[in-house]
C-alpha cells in the first residue's frame, strides 16, 4: 500500500499551522488570522479529493494503518479511513473551520495567537475522531478535543465563561471516562487482539454485557449530543462561547455524539440498541418538545438558538434509532443540515452582538429597515432551520419523520412532528421581534449592514442551504451504501442473538451473516 | 587453625548504591570548604554522582544477579525503579539551588542527603531480605526527616520535619514488628524463602502470627506511600517542607514505597493474593476518594498537590489490586510519569513562589499565562497529565493501571477510579482557570528564570509528552520489569 496518505495529511495539517503560529510574534494579529485561515482553507482543499475520489460503496476507503502502541496485551494501531458515514462529517468540519476563523476576524482582539492555536488544535481533534477506526485512537482524539474547546470558552467567552467552561469539561469528561472503562472491558471480552472497530463488530457479546457496555458508551455520546436530560451544559457553553466556538460546537462537536451512536454504540451492541430504542426515542421526543418550549421563552437570541440545537439533535437521534434507511439517512443529513443552519444562526447572532454588544431580543426590533442584506440572509437561515421545503432542513426532517413513522417508532414520530410546528413558532417569533416592527431604539438606527467579509462568510452556507435543499441526492448517494450495510449488520446481529437463545442457549455462536460484516481491506 | 571462609561478595548489584554513598560522603567533606554562596557547585557534583550511578545501572538490564547471600538482587524490577529514583533525585537537584538561595538556607548538606535518600530507596527496591528493605527504608527516612525540616528558619518546615519524624517512627515500628512476626512465623527474613516456606508447609504456616505480620507490614508500607487512612501526615509535611523536597518526596520515596510493597506482597505472599487484593482495594478506594475529595477545596497549591498525590497513590493501588502484569507494569510506568509531571509542576511552583513560601495559593496564579505564556503552557501540560488527559504520559499510565484492574475483573474498581479522575479534573482546572482566565493581579516580576529550573521543566515536559504520544518503548521496559 503506497497510496498518498490523504487522511493523515488532512488531519494533521492544522497541527502544522499550530507549529507555525508558535513562531509568529505575539502582536502580529493579522498574521495569526491570515495564517490560521490559510491553513484551514488548505485543509479544506485537501479534503475535497476525499469526496471526488470516494466510491459510492460501503467500503472503508483511503485506509491507512500502521502499528502504534504494542505493549503487553494491547495492540493499538494508527488506523484511519472514511466511509459514507464519516465522509460528510469530515467535509463539514473542514468546510466550517475557515468560516469560523473568518467570523472572528474582528470579534477577537486579545490573545489572537492562542485563539487560533486552539481552533486549529480543535480541528485536529475533530477530524481525527471522525476518521479513526481504532477505538483507542478515537478515544484519544475524542478527549483531546475537550482541551482547546475548554480554553476557547473559558478565555474568550462571555460573563459566565468560567462556569460554562468547567461545566462543559467535567460533564463530557465523566461520560468519556466511563466509555474508557467500557472499551477496555470490550477489548478483554472480545479477545480481539487489537482495538480495531471492525473486529469488534464481528464479536457477539451476551445481551447482559451489551446492556452495560451500551450504557457506558451511550452516556458519553448522549452527553455530547446532548440528549435530554444531559443537555444542561449546552446552553451555558453555547451562550458563553465566542462566536467561532459556538459555531464549531453546534456544527461539529455535537455531531460527535450522534456519530458515536451510529459508528460505535449501535453496531457494537445491537441487542442493547434494540432494548434501549424506546428509551432513547422517548428522551429524543422529550428533548424536541421540551427544548422547543424552553426556546420559546428565551430572551437571549443565542440561548434560543442553543435550545433549538437540542431540539434538532432530538430529530437526529429519532432518525438514527428508527434504524431504517430513510431514518438513518435523514438523521445523517440532519446532522449536516444542523451544522450548516445552526452554524449560520450563530454567525448571525455574532454579527449583531459585535455591533450592539447585546443579544437580548428586546433590545432589537425593526432591524430589517436598517440592514436589508442582513435581514434577507437571516430570513433564509431561519427558514432553513425551520425546515421549509426547498431548504436543506426540510429534506432531513422529512426523511427522519418518514423513517420513524415506518419503523416501530411511529408514535414517537407523531409527537415529534409537533416539534416542527413549535420550531416554526419560536424561530419566526424571534425573527419578527428582532427584525420587524418599529425601529425604536436609537442605537439600532445607526447600525450598518453586513460588510463584504461578513457576506462572504455567509455565502457558502447559503449556497449549501439551497443546494442541499433542492438536490440532496449526491449527499445521500454517497452515504447510503454504508448506512445500508450498518442497518443489515445491526438487524442481523439482533436476529442472530434471538436465534441463539431459541436454539442452543450456551453454545458459542458462529455468525451466520458473515457476509454483512464489514470486510477489511487495505 | 580454623580458616574463616569469607563468602564471595559480588558488589555489582549494589554498584549504584556504592557510587551514591561515596559521592555523598565525599560531598560532605567538600562541603566544608565551599563558601555558602557557591553551594551550587555541590549540586553539580551531586549530579555527576547521579549520572555515574545511572551509567552503572544501564548494563545490568536483563542480567539478574544477587549478592550478600540473596539479600539484594539486581533484576529489571529493581533497575526500573532505580531509574525512577535517580531521575527524581536529578530533577530535584536541578530545582534545589534556586529555591535554597531564595529562602536563604543554602547549606551544602542538602545534596549529600538527597544522595543518601536515593541510596536508601535503591536498597528498598533491590532488597530481597526484609532486613535489607528495612535498612534502605531507614536510610531513606532519616534523610527525609532532615530534608523536610531543612529550612530551619521556617516554622512550618520545622513542624513538617518533626511531624514526619514522629509519625514516621511509629510506622517504622509497625513495619518492623510486622517483619518480626513474619520471621517468627516462617523462620526466615529472606523474601523468596518466606514464599518457599509457605508453599512447603501449606496452611500450617498461615498462622495468625503470619497474617498479623503481613498486615502490619502492609500498614507500614501504606504509611510510606501515603495511602489512606495512613495519609494524615502528608498535607502538613508536603506544605511545610521546602518545595524541592516536597517534589522529591512525592516522586521518589513514594515509588520506593511501592517497590518494596510490591516485592514483599508479590514475592513473599503469592499464595495469599486473594487476601491482599482485598486489603488493597479497600486501601485504593479510600485513598483515591479521600485524596480527591479533600484536594477539591485546597487553596494552597502545595497542599492541593499533596492531597492529589494521595489520590495518585490510590490509582497506583488500583493497578496493584489487579495483581497482574498489566497492573504492575502500569504502576512502574505511572511512577515514572508521575516523577516527571509532579516535579515539573513543583518546579513551576518554585519559580512563582516568593521568599518565605509566599505566593503559593492557587489564586496567586491569576493571569500567569498572560505574563509567562510558555511556563503556563508547561504547567497546563503537567496538570492535564496529572488529570489523565491524552496525549500525555499520565493518561497512558492510568489507562494501564485501570486496564489491569478490568482484566482482573475489578471493573467496579476501575469505575471508581475513573470517576475519581473525573472529580480530580475540577481542582486541576481551577489552577488553569486562574492561569488563563483571570486577569493578572501581579506582574510576576520577582521571578528569576534560573537555567537549572528551566532545564528541569524542559526535561519534564519532554518526559510527559513523548511517552504520551509514543509510549511503546517505555511500556515494553515496564512490562519486562514486572515481577509477575
Amino acid at each position: 500500500m503506497s497510496q498518498f496518505p490523504l487522511i493523515s495529511v488532512m488531519t494533521f495539517l492544522p497541527l502544522l499551522g499550530v507549529v507555525l503560529l508558535f513562531f509568529v510574534p505575539k502582536q502580529s494579529h493579522s498574521v495569526h488570522r491570515m495564517l490560521a485561515l490559510l491553513v484551514s482553507l488548505v485543509t479544506f482543499v485537501v479534503s475535497i479529493p476525499l469526496v471526488t475520489g470516494f466510491q459510492s460503496n460501503a467500503d472503508f476507503q483511503f485506509v491507512e494503518k500502521m502499528p502504534w502502541i504494542a505493549a503487553g496485551p494491547f495492540q493499538m494501531n494508527y488506523h484511519v479511513a472514511i466511509d459514507g458515514i464519516s465522509l460528510w462529517l469530515v467535509l463539514l468540519t473542514t468546510f466550517i473551520m475557515p468560516i469560523a476563523i473568518l467570523s472572528t476576524w474582528t470579534a477577537v482582539e486579545e490573545k489572537v495567537k492562542e485563539y487560533m492555536i486552539c481552533l486549529l488544535l480543535l480541528e485536529v481533534g475533530m477530524l481525527g475522531a471522525f476518521v479513526s477506526l481504532d477505538l483507542f485512537l478515537f478515544y484519544i482524539f475524542w478527549e483531546v478535543m475537550l482541551i482547546p474547546m475548554y480554553f476557547i470558552i473559558g478565555i474568550w467567552g462571555g460573563k459566565n465563561k468560567i462556569y460554562a467552561a468547567v461545566k462543559f469539561f467535567i460533564y463530557t469528561m465523566v461520560g468519556s471516562m466511563l466509555m474508557l472503562v467500557a472499551l477496555v472491558t470490550l477489548y478483554f471480552k472480545a479477545g480481539a487482539g487489537d482495538f480495531n472497530v471492525l473486529r469488534f463488530y464481528e464479536v457477539t457479546l451476551d445481551p447482559a454485557t451489551q446492556v452495560w457496555m451500551f450504557l457506558a458508551f451511550a452516556l458519553a455520546f448522549a452527553i455530547k449530543v446532548p440528549m435530554f436530560p444531559l443537555h444542561t451544559w449546552l446552553p451555558d457553553a453555547h451562550t458563553e462561547a465566542p462566536t467561532a466556538g459556538s459555531v464549531i460546537l453546534a456544527a461539529v462537536l455535537l455531531k460527535m455524539g450522534t456519530y458515536g451512536f451510529v459508528r460505535f454504540a449501535m453496531p457494537l451492541f445491537p441487542d442493547a440498541t434494540d432494548k434501549f430504542t424506546p428509551l432513547i426515542a422517548t428522551l429524543s421526543v422529550i428533548g424536541i418538545i421540551y427544548a422547543a418550549l424552553v426556546a420559546m421563552v428565551q430572551e437571549d437570541v443565542k440561548k434560543l438558538v442553543a435550545y433549538s440545537s437540542v431540539a434538532h439533535l432530538g430529530y437526529v437521534m429519532l432518525g438514527v434509532f428508527a434504524l431504517n434507511l430513510q431514518g438513518l439517512s435523514g438523521g445523517m443529513l440532519q446532522m449536516l443540515n444542523h451544522g450548516v443552519s445552526t452554524g449560520a444562526l450563530f454567525l448571525i447572532v455574532g454579527f449583531i452582538y459585535e455591533r450592539r454588544h447585546t443579544r437580548l431580543i428586546t433590545d432589537f426590533g425593526g432591524l430589517a429597515k436598517q440592514m436589508p442584506v442582513f435581514a434577507t440572509i437571516f430570513m433564509i437561515v431561519t427558514l432553513s432551520s425551520i425546515g421549509l421545503p426547498g431548504t436543506n432542513g426540510f429534506v432531513g426532517e422529512f426523511l427522519v419523520l418518514l423513517g420513524a413513522f415506518e419503523s416501530e417508532l411511529r408514535w414517537y414520530a407523531v409527537i415529534g412532528t409537533s416539534g416542527v410546528i413549535l420550531a416554526a413558532v419560536y424561530m419566526l417569533w424571534m425573527f419578527q421581534r428582532v427584525m420587524f416592527g418599529e425601529l425604536t431604539n436609537p442605537k439600532n438606527q445607526t447600525l450598518c449592514d453586513l460588510n463584504a467579509r461578513e457576506v462572504g462568510i455567509m455565502l457558502p452556507l447559503l449556497v449549501l442551504i439551497f443546494v442541499m435543499g433542492v438536490y440532496p441526492t449526491p449527499f445521500i448517494e454517497k452515504m447510503s451504501p454504508s448506512l445500508e450495510k450498518l442497518i443489515v449488520h445491526v438487524k442481523t446481529k439482533q436476529q442472530g442473538a434471538v436465534a441463539q437463545v431459541e436454539t442452543v442457549p450456551a453454545a458459542p455462536q458462529v455468525m451466520p451473516a458473515a457476509a454483512v460484516v464489514p470486510a477489511e481491506h487495505k | 587453625m580454623e580458616t574463616i571462609v569469607l563468602p564471595v561478595i559480588n558488589l555489582a548489584p549494589i554498584m549504584p548504591e556504592i557510587i551514591l554513598s561515596v559521592f555523598g560522603m565525599a560531598l560532605l567533606l567538600v562541603n566544608v570548604f565551599v563558601p555558602s554562596e557557591q553551594k551550587a557547585y555541590l549540586g553539580y557534583l551531586s549530579l555527576v554522582g547521579i549520572i555515574a550511578a545511572g551509567v552503572s545501572i544501564v548494563g545490568g538490564w536483563g542480567v539478574p544477579l544477587d549478592s550478600f547471600s540473596g539479600s539484594v538482587v539486581q533484576d529489571n524490577f529493581a533497575l526500573f525503579f532505580k531509574g525512577i529514583f535517580l531521575l527524581s533525585a536529578g530533577l530535584t537537584i536541578l530545582i534545589s539551588d534556586h529555591y535554597m538561595k531564595r529562602e536563604g538556607c543554602n547549606q551544602g548538606e542538602l545534596y549529600p542527603l538527597i544522595l543518601f535518600a536515593t541510596m536508601g530507596m535503591m536498597l528498598m527496591a533491590s532488597g530481597t531480605d526484609l532486613m535489607t528493605v528495612f535498612l534502605g527504608l531507614e536510610v531513606l527516612s532519616v534523610s527525609l526527616y532532615v530534608l523536610a525540616g531543612f529550612n530551619r528558619a521556617n516554622l512550618k518546615s520545622n513542624e513538617a520535619g518533626l511531624k514526619y519524624f514522629l509519625l514516621g517512627a511509629f510506622s517504622t515500628g509497625f513495619l518492623l514488628y510486622g517483619m518480626a512476626l513474619t520471621y517468627g512465623a516462617t523462620g526466615t527474613t529472606k523474601i523468596p524463602k518466606i514464599a518457599e516456606f509457605v508453599a512447603a508447609n501449606g496452611m500450617v504456616a498461615q498462622s495468625p502470627m503470619f497474617y498479623i505480620g503481613m498486615l502490619l507490614m502492609a500498614s507500614g508500607f501504606a504509611f510510606k506511600i501515603a495511602a489512606a487512612p495512613f495519609h494524615m501526615w502528608t498535607p502538613d509535611v508536603y506544605e511545610g517542607a521546602p518545595t524541592p523536597m516536597t517534589a522529591f518526596m512525592s516522586a521518589g520515596p513514594k515509588a520506593a514505597g511501592f517497590a518494596a510493597f510490591m516485592r514483599v506482597l508479590i514475592v513473599a505472599f503469592p499464595t495469599l493474593k486473594a487476601d491482599w487484593s482485598d486489603l488493597l482495594w479497600v486501601l485504593a478506594v479510600l485513598t483515591m476518594t479521600i485524596g480527591n475529595l479533600i484536594a477539591l477545596n485546597q487553596d494552597n497549591i502545595k497542599r492541593m498537590l499533596a492531597y492529589s498525590s494521595i489520590a495518585h497513590a490510590g490509582y497506583a493501588l488500583v493497578g496493584f489490586t489487579a495483581g497482574n502484569a498489566e497492573g504492575a507494569a502500569g504502576i512502574l510506568f505511572y511512577m515514572l510519569s508521575y516523577a516527571f509531571m509532579n516535579i515539573g509542576a513543583f518546579a513551576i511552583i518554585i519559580l512563582v513562589g516568593k521568599k518565605g513560601e509566599e505566593n503559593n495559593n492557587v489564586a496567586d496564579y491569576a493571569g500567569f499565562a498572560t505574563k509567562h505564556p510558555v511556563l503556563a503552557l508547561a504547567m497546563a501540560i503537567f496538570l492535564f497529565s496529572l488529570a489523565g488527559m491524552p496525549p500525555t504520559a499520565g493518561f497512558i499510565g492510568k489507562f494501564y493501571l485501570f486496564s489491569g484492574a478490568i482484566k482482573a475483573g475489578y471493573i467496579w474498581l476501575a469505575i471508581i477510579g475513573v470517576l475519581n479522575s473525573a472529580a480530580s479534573v475540577y481542582y486541576y482546572l481551577r489552577v488553569m482557570v486562574y492561569m488563563y482566565m483571570k486577569n493578572p493581579t501581579e506582574e510576576f516580576d520577582w521571578m528569576t528564570l534560573s537555567p537549572a529550573v528551566m532545564l528541569c521543566i524542559l526535561i519534564a515536559v519532554v518526559g510527559v509528552i513523548i511517552p504520551g504520544v509514543v509510549p511503546s518503548y517505555l511500556l515494553e521496559l515496564a512490562q519486562k520489569a514486572v515481577l509477575l
